[in-house]
């Protein structure tokens, strides 16, 4: 089985958000990068899962410039066998998508893996339009995933519960909590993630088709109302008469 | 100018996120059309938030493809300029392939109708907004459940089924396994949420969780060392990598207040915090607090909850 897992660099989850440049661009000052944690925890780990049980190979894409190397590094240290760039701007979900379906239907995958989402833009929507634009069945939000020749079976995060579907391949999942459990790098694969292959491709332009005006943090907090755990009706009233959420 | 939203359904019931959904087309100041699939009863009730016609597309599933096939034809049919969908489990499925299919901008989460072009939606796990911007002539938006508050307007909409061809399923739906056994409104959409982490220290001490959450009518959930060790079931999980919510009261007992469990509840209205650290970094995105032992303090807030409940 050849599996495409897309993977994406995302400012780590304890970086300080503040943003430069009349507040147009987020603030990369002192920010630790790592790989959004849906596409490696549960994409990527699943995607090798796989392979060691039933065969095939497993390549990460990345669109992005040459500040993702370091991530698209850690994928293949964990285990990837080889990694793609599409050397071009992440601008936009759309063009991502794009470009992504571009390079997937050109060589032939039977699974692309995408994460839930990014923790940076929180669109949840890349592997939804790459899966449109290659024609193929979608999953989204897939929380266990199973091959068995050309069918997989998955179950998915479905209002008020959780679905069982089944799509044939060639097939588009993101993939959510559950999945896989985590990975941690061990030596071996840091040294070979050095030597495996990691093939730049020339971008072919694609415009954006949204694109982000401003950026605004939200109004510092109030300082909280602190009651006395000997006087609890105090909070009740609090909150039905200030608050008036009950 | 023409709206087109999307609205779910689940047994024939349109879902909340979706009237939420067919509300914000409203307020946009269209002419509102939704369309669903499957049966429902009369217009759903969407009539009541807006829409003028309803179109029940009785051969079409919840298969993405299929509904894909279903809204972008009925949006080029009344020349829709937006296509609005739910931020929710079934929209994140069919709008992506919307977009896609009409290569149109897609704003996914919007938390605010738009402000001439500009939509503002979250980023970073909630830690800020962007404003954002289509460059196409049409638009698909996304509508982050529980941030636009619903707003009856007593109108009716005229019911059409569709007699289009929405194609054949490529995802088949085997089973569906309910996450709330006890009728409790599901996390994503619950207005009140009782919440708790590992200094409860154990899972048998949840009852006293439970019943705070039970006077409420409000949905557990929890952090995620606290799914993680197993205490409570996964589907619970809150935060960055769990799941994000925005109800209107939030209460949190004995939980730090880490930044990625709040990335996943700083949407909440309302913050209370219950923790016998006075220096839980929760106190410092809380609303209310009260320094103490959960133990203690939660059953004496149950019971005063039900005397308030007893006498309002
Ligand atoms: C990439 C990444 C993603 C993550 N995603 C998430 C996520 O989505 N959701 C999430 O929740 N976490 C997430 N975490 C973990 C997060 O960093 C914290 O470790 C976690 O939220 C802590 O859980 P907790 O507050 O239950 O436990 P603790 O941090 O152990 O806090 C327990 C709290 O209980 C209080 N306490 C103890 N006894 C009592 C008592 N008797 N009465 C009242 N209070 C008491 C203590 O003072 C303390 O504040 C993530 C971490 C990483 C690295
Ligand atoms: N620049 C990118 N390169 C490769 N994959 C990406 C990129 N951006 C997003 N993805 C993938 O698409 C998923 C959803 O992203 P988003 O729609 O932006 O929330 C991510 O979890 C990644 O798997």
């Amino acid at each position: 089985m050849k599996i495409l897992v897309c993977i994406s660099k995302a400012p780590d989850t304890t970086s300080r958000i503040a943003f430069t440049d009349n507040n147009t661009a987020f603030d990369q000052n002192g920010v630790q990068f790592i790989v959004n944690p849906y596409d490696e925890w549960y994409a990527l780990v699943r995607a090798l899962e796989l392979k060691e049980a039933q065969g095939g190979s497993v390549t990460t894409i990345t669109v992005g410039g040459a500040d993702n190397d370091p991530i698209i590094r850690k994928a293949l240290a964990i285990g990837a066998d080889d990694a793609v760039r599409v050397d071009a701007e992440a601008l936009d979900s759309l063009a991502v998508a794009k470009y992504i379906a571009n390079y997937a239907s050109a060589n032939g995958y039977d699974l692309v893996m995408c994460g839930k989402e990014t923790i940076d833009y929180n669109g949840a929507v890349v592997g939804g339009m790459v899966a449109e634009l290659m024609d193929v069945p979608y999953v989204s939000l897939a929380i266990k995933l199973d091959v068995n020749g050309s069918v997989a079976t998955l179950e998915r995060e479905a209002q008020g519960g959780t679905e069982i579907v089944e799509a044939s391949l060639p097939l588009v999942i993101s993939a959510s909590k559950g999945m896989a459990e985590q990975r941690i790098p061990n030596m071996r694969g840091i040294m070979a993630a050095r030597t495996k292959p990691l093939q730049v491709v020339a971008s072919e332009g694609i415009n954006a088709s949204t694109k982000v005006v401003r950026y605004e943090l939200p109004p510092a907090k109030a300082a909280v109302k602190l009651v006395s755990a000997d006087n609890v009706a105090e909070l009740v009233d609090l909150l039905h008469n200030e608050a008036k959420v009950i | 100018m023409a709206i087109l939203v999307f609205a779910d359904n689940h047994g024939g019931k349109i879902t909340k996120s979706s009237l939420e959904a067919v509300g914000y087309a409203a307020a946009m100041g269209g002419d509102v059309t939704a369309v669903t699939f499957g049966s429902i009863e009369g217009d759903g009730g969407m009539g009541n938030y807006g829409a003028s016609k309803v179109i029940v597309a009785g051969n079409a599933t919840s298969d993405p493809q299929q509904l894909t096939r279903l809204v972008v034809d009925v949006a080029n049919a009344i020349g829709a300029s937006d296509i609005v969908f739910s931020h929710d489990t079934t929209g994140k499925s069919v709008a992506p392939r919307v977009a896609a299919r009409m290569d149109a901008g897609l704003v996914a989460g919007a938390t605010a109708i738009p402000s001439g072009k500009e939509i503002k939606k979250n980023v970073f796990s909630g830690k800020a907004f962007a404003y954002v911007e289509a460059c196409t002539d049409k638009r698909v938006i996304s509508v982050l459940p529980n941030s636009f508050g619903l707003k009856a307007s007593g109108g009716s909409a005229t019911v059409e089924q569709y007699s289009g061809d929405c194609g054949s399923a490529g995802v088949i739906v085997k089973d569906f396994k309910p996450t709330s056994t006890d009728g409790s409104v599901p996390l994503p959409e619950a207005e009140m949420v009782v919440s708790a982490g590992r200094g409860m220290k154990g899972p048998e001490n949840w009852g006293i969780i439970e019943d705070l959450a039970g006077v409420l009518g409000a949905t557990t959930a929890c952090s995620r060392p606290v799914a993680d060790i197993g205490w409570r079931p996964h589907h619970e999980h809150v935060g960055q990598t769990g799941i994000a919510i925005r109800p209107n009261l939030y209460i949190a007992v004995g939980i730090s207040g880490a930044i990625q469990h709040l990335a996943g509840v700083n949407g909440s209205k309302v913050i209370v915090v219950i923790n016998t650290d006075p220096e839980a970094p929760f106190f410092k995105a809380a609303d209310y607090g009260i320094v103490g032992d959960a133990f203690e303090v939660v059953p004496k807030l149950t019971e005063a909850l039900k005397a308030f409940k007893s006498a309002h």
